[in-house]
């Protein structure tokens, strides 16, 4: 029993109770999203929406899928997979958003493809 | 003699271990692990459609805004409840499953999968209407005023996401029916049910899911037109 292998893998027990109180909070909270969606918030509204979804979903990675007792390795995977969609949603933005709003001076190059001189 | 001992030790496997594991904790870890990376390319998966969103949203919001004000926010809301509710009796079977509580982990199973089929029962009615208001993306779609064609990409968008995470679904229920027969065969106990946790993991990626694109596509507010 004190073998750190088999320690390590020890599956946790979850009391049910807990996982109702999560549930209320998930049912809470997606009524403060409908109620968050009549309100004006301006440039905000998305924002409010998607913390308010990450919070949820937080919830579920934590509780119901047991990330809370996981390994590291399981961790880690975990924050991979989300740092991976925050570089690709994040780099698209990145473009999209900039776009028209930085514009560097054309290049003049001559026949030879030599670049020239701004006059 | 060590043959003899050999043979007992094979005897006293669980039927379920795979010979190249020590034994069913280190297994369950490794099934753990493979089923997270699974995940992670769901979340690439999904992540490109919504990186896709969130570019056609910044460009198009009034036609954003005008194609989801054509959604019933209130079946979108009774299918979040429902999804949530059926990631809570996942929740429970796996939990079930891990107190050894064969008759609980059927029961458990069958009402996720009555709940899965409730929240594609409101899907179909949802999509129905779409057809008969001619806003589904092709020929036949209609939308009167200028933002007729953005409004048709909200729309492409709503079908391509909805659908994407409907035919999770689809795939789910049989594979929680399957699960849910094996279950009463008596194929888990307490020391083996990584199978039932596994499927838990996916059903709730999919209630994950579900709840960044309620607000996404039932949600956008009208009174801020950008």
């Amino acid at each position: 029993m004190s073998d750190p292998i088999s320690e390590r893998h020890e599956s946790h027990i979850v009391s049910p109770l807990l996982y109702l109180l999560v549930f209320g909070s998930l049912m809470v909270l997606t009524v403060i999203t409908v109620a968050a969606s009549r309100y004006d918030f301006g440039a905000w509204n998305t924002v409010v929406a998607m913390a308010i979804a990450v919070l949820k979903a937080t919830l579920v990675v934590l509780f119901f899928m047991h990330v809370r007792w996981s390994s590291r390795l399981v961790r880690l995977m975990v924050a991979a997979a989300f740092a991976w969609l925050a570089l690709l949603i994040g780099g698209a933005l990145s473009d999209y958003d900039t776009r028209g709003r930085v514009n560097p001076p054309v290049e003049k190059r001559s026949p030879t493809g030599a670049l020239l001189e701004d006059r | 003699m060590s043959e003899a001992v050999a043979h007992h030790a094979e005897a006293d496997r669980h039927p379920a271990l795979a010979h190249h594991f020590e034994g069913l904790p280190e297994q369950k870890e490794a099934a753990g692990l493979g089923m997270w990376l699974f995940l992670a390319q769901e979340v690439m998966f999904f992540g490109g459609l919504f990186a896709c969103y969130t570019i056609y949203r910044n460009l198009y919001p009034g036609a954003f805004a005008a194609g989801s004000a054509h959604l019933n926010w209130k079946l979108g809301a009774f299918n979040t409840a429902v999804l949530i509710g059926s990631s809570l009796t996942m929740a429970m079977a796996v939990h079930a499953a891990a107190v050894g509580k064969r008759r609980q982990i059927v029961a458990y199973l069958l009402m996720t999968v009555v709940l899965g089929s409730v929240f594609l029962g409101v899907k179909v009615v949802e999509y129905a209407d779409k057809f008969h208001h001619h806003l589904v993306p092709g020929a036949h779609f209609r939308f009167e005023g200028p933002l007729a064609r953005p409004v048709e990409i909200y729309y492409s968008l709503y079908f391509a996401m909805t659908g994407l995470h409907a035919l999770h679904m689809v795939i789910g229920i049989p594979i929680l029916l399957t699960l849910a027969v094996l279950a009463h065969r008596g194929h888990y106990s307490a020391s083996y049910y990584a199978p039932v946790e596994m499927t838990g993991l996916y059903w709730h990626f999919v209630d994950i899911v579900w709840i960044f694109l309620f607000p996404l596509l039932y949600l956008i507010p009208t009174h801020a037109p950008h």
